[in-house]
């Protein structure tokens, strides 16, 4: 039983990670970063390490992914990038 | 390089580190089997100092030393993110405008905050006891505090966050940590020494100097994502360059091409 839900947890971190790295959009890559993160914390509950999967479920699920959506809307929001001045403007908040 | 060349430079390595990698997996003891010996002595060691969670009293009490040297990168980390991303002297401070926020969305989001709140407080005082401790509860404490971010807006974080308490905070609970290790030198034993009584197996007060080093970290993490998200939420909200029209257009990404632009020009 444990052994077919690390298997599963395992398929799980392989796609999400390739899913990651093929996503060339950084605002959906911080989006996969986030569900990578999740299924590494179910990954390292099954293998029985709550302590670990505690912390990467905080920080690889919620505040990494959060770190990089506010630095692309940083750097987007910078003058003379073409994204931003030529787009129709009051959809962020 | 070519494309082509660097696919090729890819499999070879890859194939290169698959053979390793299973080679090295293959001698591996069977998961759940075989007790290791440092692990059998840990368990021995924390039971002896009455820590039910093993992890915490590895690195509280048998480790206290390296989770010192992890606290302050955290800490050095986090003050390098101040310096570089203050608001330099070309730099202006735009006020947020209020935002409108849909009924249903407020609630969820309170009422998530209100429970994660909890469950990370809850997760940093058992530390000792269960699964846990000072980091993954400071980190789930700190970021519950951003859910108002969602429930309401940039300003109503600003009101509850008052960010020179999180900077001491995060001060402090360095500082803490220091201290307690003194405290024990100053006792007679060594830096970091487990000097307090050990107490009752599984109580809140269990485990000695344990829930006092956890206390300080769980201080130290919590005010210092806090900071770290501020700096960053500074960044993206109120502080604009010279130039920078105040209409802050912002493409929620919906064209898959912009990562590949931005990726060019960096």
């Amino acid at each position: 039983m444990t052994d077919a839900l690390i298997v599963v947890a395992l398929l799980l971190v392989a796609g999400a990670a390739t899913a990651a790295v093929l996503n060339r959009d950084p605002v959906r890559q911080a989006l996969v970063l986030s569900f990578l993160g999740l299924s590494l914390a179910l990954l390292f509950t099954f293998l029985q390490a709550p302590d670990v999967a505690l912390s990467q479920l905080a920080v690889g699920s919620a505040v990494t992914p959060l770190m990089i959506l506010l630095t692309v809307r940083k750097v987007r929001r910078r003058p003379g990038s073409d994204d931003g001045a030529d787009k129709p403007a009051g959809r962020g908040r | 390089m070519s494309a082509r060349a660097r696919l090729w430079i890819f499999l070879v390595g890859a194939a290169g580190f698959a053979v390793l990698f299973a080679a090295a997996c293959i001698d591996l003891p069977a998961f759940g089997t075989v007790p290791h010996p440092y692990g059998v002595r840990a368990v021995r060691a924390a039971l002896s100092h009455h820590t039910s969670n093993v992890i915490a009293s590895v690195n509280f009490d048998l480790r206290a030393f390296d989770t010192l040297g992890e606290e302050t990168i955290l800490f050095s980390a986090v003050l390098g993110t101040v310096v570089l991303l203050r608001q330099a002297r070309d730099e202006h401070r735009k006020d947020p405008e209020p935002a409108v926020v849909h009924p249903r969305v407020r609630r969820f989001a309170l009422l998530t905050l209100a429970c994660a709140l909890l469950v990370g407080l809850y997760v940093i005082a058992h530390g000792q006891i269960s699964p846990g401790g000072g980091f993954q509860g400071g980190v789930v404490a700190a970021t519950a505090l951003h859910l108002l971010y969602i429930a309401a807006d940039y300003r109503a974080l600003e009101r509850v966050r008052p960010l020179t308490l999180y900077e001491i905070g995060e001060a402090a609970g360095e500082a803490a940590y220091v201290i307690t290790g003194l405290a024990a030198v100053l006792a007679g034993s060594a830096f970091l020494a487990n000097v307090l009584p050990f107490g009752t197996l599984a109580a809140l007060s269990s485990g000695g100097t344990v829930p006092v080093l956890n206390a300080a970290v769980g201080l130290e993490v919590t005010s210092g994502i806090v900071v770290l998200l501020a700096r960053f939420l500074d960044q993206a909200v109120e502080i604009e360059e010279p130039g920078e029209d105040d209409g802050g257009p912002w493409d929620s990404g919906d064209s898959g091409g912009n990562g590949d632009e931005q990726r060019e020009r960096a």
